[in-house]
């Protein structure tokens, strides 16, 4: 503030500077620092704590031969193109729904997205006692007379994602309805009283015109959701804590227990390395979206 | 473009009679509404009835002999591996990790913000971008080394500890909260300031605080309810006796021995649900806007 002659490019604007140092720190130190840690350190042959005997690629090699990991694989592209095709449809219809000037707006709304202020640790335990089978909803529906009735997804290891699968998705949908609402009333009225002028039924409008014209919120809200699907931990905690056996295994539940119950540390880095990657790799049509379009306007 | 503005109901008011059409419509949003409703029904049911009553299988039914020994149970005896003092030990544990971290991140976050919006300097929008970014980075990935970091800072397994990291990773969607809306804000009142003569913290604190509660009461509520559910930085960071209730509500629920007591399992989930739903359904349209920030753009 006192600067007198030239001011010196580093002093200059110095407040707003050390505002920024908490931001600078974390990103440098935490977002990229520990990040690059990770990576290079899924090159080592650390056990129990972290070693600088680096051994190229034998901890991914490892990794993909364990059967363990090719399950929690499979179970997160399961859950997440599941996940991601049921909340889009579901929240998109509800969004559009909604969207219908109808009375109770608020209301609706509100139990939509109510799950989705509670945490996945009381998302899994309230699942997990809806669908006990032997005092849950099967034996509900079995009492109404309804002997042979089966839904007996989480103590079975071929559905139990399925039943992970009902709670997320209860869990998320209204996040994403929110977000498809956003677009839908950012669409211009106009749009709509010329789709009736000419005559198009409203289906159609909402598939070949709103929907394109969403797709900016449409992409953003995709990379949000498929990125948080990634990290996808508590909820098989508290649900199944990747019972039975091994069947719910997920990615980040294995990086945890790698990392901090079975003192395996280069594995669990090699892991979420994977997932690092994962997630980059979903990241790219936001970059596109983001920057892609802003270079070619300028 | 704000998401509260949108969500304001437009056009003119719904029309009186009703066709088959609207009856189809409120008859899908009913039942929607229903199949978002009952697992908190099942919940408020299974936590006031008695085991015996539980074990008739009928989790649709409301309680015969209306109980309320599985609430204080739940709040005072329950047992969480070794200790039997309920989930108000956890309770009051998320009490000391919310506040300190709901503060602290958004005091650094709110200056932050201001900083990047009014105040650039060379490579800000570089460090902010990284930031964004970040917040896409799996948390597994990060948590060894800071596991390393918050050791060496002789932090780790504390209540410090754990709000240390709750502010780093506050830090991108809250950052993100600000600098828009303070972007949004006409330029001409930044520049009047100045020229009467008010510098860096001058104009954050005398002009734009006072005028931006309602962007500081979204980023209460996103945080609040945010840290409140976190489960992960809990369970490594906050060391076992400052487990928050998440942590403390899985244990209470998935501790293997003894017999399964679901309505006080149910009661312990009503009870830690409650802080997030209480605020969620007070502050509907601010929960909103605080969960859409990331992805609608301000």
């Amino acid at each position: 503030m006192s600067a007198t002659g030239r001011p010196n490019p580093y002093t200059r604007n110095l407040n707003a500077k050390i505002a920024a140092v908490p931001m600078i720190l974390t990103t440098l130190v935490v977002f990229v620092g520990c990040s690059l840690w990770t990576v290079i350190y899924s090159f080592s042959a650390s056990r129990a704590l972290p070693v600088n005997e680096f051994v190229g690629f034998a901890q991914y090699e490892r990794l993909f031969r364990t059967s363990r990991w090719e399950q929690a694989v499979e179970n997160i592209a399961i859950y997440g193109v599941f996940s991601l095709l049921f909340s889009f449809v579901v929240g998109f219809v509800l969004a559009a729904l909604i969207d219908q000037k109808i009375r109770f707006e608020n209301t609706f709304r509100t139990i939509f997205l109510y799950p989705f202020a509670l945490s996945f640790i009381v998302t899994g335990v309230v699942w997990q006692w809806i669908l006990n089978p032997g005092l849950g909803l099967q034996e509900t529906v079995r009492s109404l007379g309804f002997e042979d009735f089966t839904f007996d997804l989480i103590s079975n290891r071929n559905t139990v994602i399925f039943a992970l699968l009902i709670a997320g998705i209860w869990q998320g949908t209204g996040f994403v309805m929110v977000l498809m609402l956003a677009g839908l009333r950012g669409i211009d009225e106009d749009i709509w009283k010329a789709a009736r002028v000419d005559g198009i039924p409203k289906w159609k409008t909402y598939v070949l015109v709103v929907i394109p014209m969403m797709r900016g919120v449409l992409i953003t809200s995709l990379v949000i959701v498929a990125a948080g699907i990634v990290k996808l931990y508590d909820l098989v905690v508290a649900m199944t804590n990747g019972g039975p056996g091994i069947a719910s295994e997920v990615p980040a539940k294995y990086v945890y227990d790698f990392m901090f119950a079975r003192a395996n540390v280069g594995q669990a880095l090699a892991a979420s390395t994977v997932m690092l990657t994962t997630v980059f790799i979903i990241l790219i049509p936001w970059i596109y979206l983001e920057y892609g379009n802003r270079s070619r306007k300028r | 473009m704000s998401i509260t503005a949108d969500v304001i109901p437009r056009g003119p008011k719904p029309r009186r009679v009703m066709d088959p059409g609207r009856i189809m419509l409120y008859s899908i949003l009913f039942v929607a509404a229903v199949y978002y409703l009952l697992p908190l029904y099942v919940m408020v049911m299974t936590s006031m009835k008695g085991l015996p009553e539980i074990r008739l299988g009928q989790i649709f039914a409301p309680p015969v002999e209306l109980t309320f020994a599985p609430w204080t149970k739940a709040w005072d005896t329950a047992c969480t591996g070794l200790y039997c003092e309920g989930l108000k030990v956890g309770f009051w544990n998320s009490v000391k990790i919310t506040i300190p971290s709901v503060i602290v991140s958004i005091l650094i976050a709110s200056v932050n913000g201001y900083a990047l919006a009014n105040w650039k300097f060379k490579g800000s929008e570089v460090f902010f971008t990284i930031l964004i970014f970040g917040s896409f980075i799996p948390y597994q990935v990060m948590l060894y080394p800071l596991v390393i970091i918050t050791r060496e800072l002789g932090i780790f397994g504390s209540l410090t500890g754990v709000i240390f990291v709750h502010t780093i990773f506050g830090m991108p969607i809250l950052t993100l909260l600000f600098r828009n809306y303070f972007a949004s804000l006409p330029e001409e009142l930044f520049k009047a300031a100045r020229v009467d003569g008010a510098g860096f913290w001058g104009v954050f604190l005398k002009i734009l605080v006072p005028m931006s509660t309602p962007i500081f009461m979204v980023a209460v509520i996103l945080q609040v309810t945010g840290i409140w559910n976190d489960f992960l930085f809990g369970v490594v960071f906050a060391g076992t006796q400052n487990f928050p209730m998440t942590v403390q509500l899985n244990n209470i629920v998935n501790t293997t021995q003894g017999v399964k007591e679901y309505n006080v399992n149910m009661a312990a989930t009503i009870l830690t649900g409650a802080v997030p739903l209480i605020i969620y359904f007070l502050s509907g349209k601010y929960f909103v806007r605080g969960i859409a920030a990331g992805a609608v753009k301000g």
